[in-house]
């Protein structure tokens, strides 16, 4: 084995490798999938691991499963460089990188207590999504969430 | 801007083209506005739906439509209507927009009025959401900018509670399409947040900030004084303080610019002593008269009305 290049997760046979998450957010990512410690899914996760790009990152293997769209969508609220590589039959049957949303619904709790969208009306959360960095507008009351956006979604 | 725009909900759909229009419609609008009754309305109904206290935001409203020659149709009490059975405020706003032809709304919670929007199928003028947007109060405060000062090149102080107010971040984010050097006075525990102060400079503001009051009184074209409420410190004796430390008297006046004018949203407490309502430079009762010349023109807009 070269060194260096040892494997520290088996190759999967199918399922989804999520790849360069920001480093200390694997366990939001499992939390996004709704991947409890009682789940029987079969997930690798390695935290901490060095990488080119982005200095540390982690990574999140989980077998049999392809990722929704809308889970998509709030790992990029997360982790905006993160790449989603399908696997079927030990291969790359698909890779690509994450992509920002302009708009995300129901997928944001809105931290302001006082806002319409917390309330009985029959609405849905509404955010605006800036980049750079990431900035989430309530579409109803104009509060911005830009810190802990994991601690925010629903 | 035409009259196509349909709702009122924040400062922030607005250019400085729309704003414009509108206070040259409440121009065209305000000798009507102090005297007598037109027919440019006649016939619109419009349905006051105030689910929170207020005094001359509903009354100007109903004045303005009655100048017009519209009608008026008033919520009543919230003990009378449906809102006690629990109906939302989306399932009100579907019924009452069946029965008139826009709706005021005043409402606790922020970005109600915005949800109304989506909901209403008549136009929405939003009168205050929480401390959310009150943008007609914006579009007075500015109109009596225009007419009792002047909009381009202004210095303004804004003074008092720059943390909470509703009313001070929508007016300086508006100022701020006109390129105004603006000085935030306040103390230390209300004041401006950071993230607006960055957003307002990316506008085209000049923007400044002190604790001290007589610091920007000599140099400033108007003095925009809120108020400040005594629920914001814990300690009552901080209170006193804060409140003793910013209130303008007649002994202000030695060095202030001849042309210098005093606004004050209201209702005021104790922030402008009475000794100062016959000064030169106070305009807060005339800044609240110019409500009704610019609810006026917000009618007309709204509703499609050329005049």
């Amino acid at each position: 084995m070269i060194p260096g290049k040892e494997l520290r997760v088996h190759p999967i046979r199918d399922g989804t490798v999520i790849d360069h998450i920001n480093a200390g957010q694997a366990m939001n990512v499992l939390k996004i999938l709704g991947i409890t410690g009682s789940s029987s899914a079969v997930i690798s996760v390695a935290m901490n691991v060095s990488s080119q790009d982005i200095k540390y990152k982690d990574i999140v293997k989980i077998e049999d499963r392809e990722l929704e769209d809308k889970e998509v969508d709030k790992i990029s609220l997360i982790s905006p460089n993160a790449t989603i590589n399908i696997i079927r039959d030990f291969g790359v049957a698909d890779k690509h990188r994450v992509e920002l949303p302009e708009m995300v619904e129901s997928m944001v709790k809105c931290s302001n207590p006082n806002c319409i969208s917390n309330t009985n009306e029959p609405v849905t959360s509404k955010f605006e999504v800036k980049k750079d960095p990431i900035r989430l507008r309530c579409i109803y009351c104009e509060h911005v969430i830009e810190e802990n956006i994991a601690e925010h979604l629903i | 801007m035409t009259n196509d725009r349909r709702h009122i909900v924040s400062m922030k759909d607005f250019t400085r083209d729309e704003i414009d229009f509108i206070l040259e419609r409440a121009v065209t609008l305000e000798t009507l506005a102090r005297s007598g009754r037109s027919d440019i309305l006649t016939g619109k109904i419009l349905a006051l739906l105030f689910y929170e206290p207020s005094t001359r935001t509903r009354m100007s409203f109903e004045t303005a439509m009655l100048r017009l020659g519209g009608s008026v149709l008033n919520l009543g009490s919230k003990e009378a209507s449906s809102i006690v059975k629990g109906e939302t405020l989306a399932d009100t706003i579907r019924v009452i927009s069946t029965y008139s032809d826009a709706i005021v709304l005043r409402h606790p919670s922020e970005g109600s009025a915005r949800m109304a929007a989506e909901f209403a199928s008549v136009p929405i003028i939003n009168g205050g959401d929480g401390a959310g947007h009150h943008p007609t109060q914006t579009l007075l405060d500015l109109y009596t900018i225009k007419k009792e000062s002047h909009l381009d090149n202004l210095d303004i102080a804004i003074v008092g509670d720059l943390k909470y107010g509703r009313t001070v971040h929508s007016l300086a984010y508006a100022l701020s399409l006109y390129g105004a050097n603006i000085t935030f006075v306040s103390p230390h525990q209300l004041k401006m947040p950071e993230q607006i102060k960055g957003d307002l400079k990316a506008m085209g503001a000049r923007v400044s900030e002190t604790e001290n009051l007589d610091e920007v009184l000599d140099s400033v074209d108007v003095l925009y004084i809120t108020r400040i409420q005594k629920e914001r410190f814990p300690d009552p004796t901080e209170y006193n303080k804060v409140v003793g430390a910013y209130k303008i008297t007649g002994e202000h006046f030695d060095s202030v610019r001849e042309d210098m004018i005093i606004m004050h949203p209201l209702p005021r407490v104790y922030e402008i002593d009475s000794s100062v309502d016959n000064s030169p430079h106070a305009r807060y009762f005339e800044q609240s008269f110019y409500g009704v010349p610019i609810r006026m023109a917000l009618l007309t807009i709204v509703l499609g009305v050329d005049v």
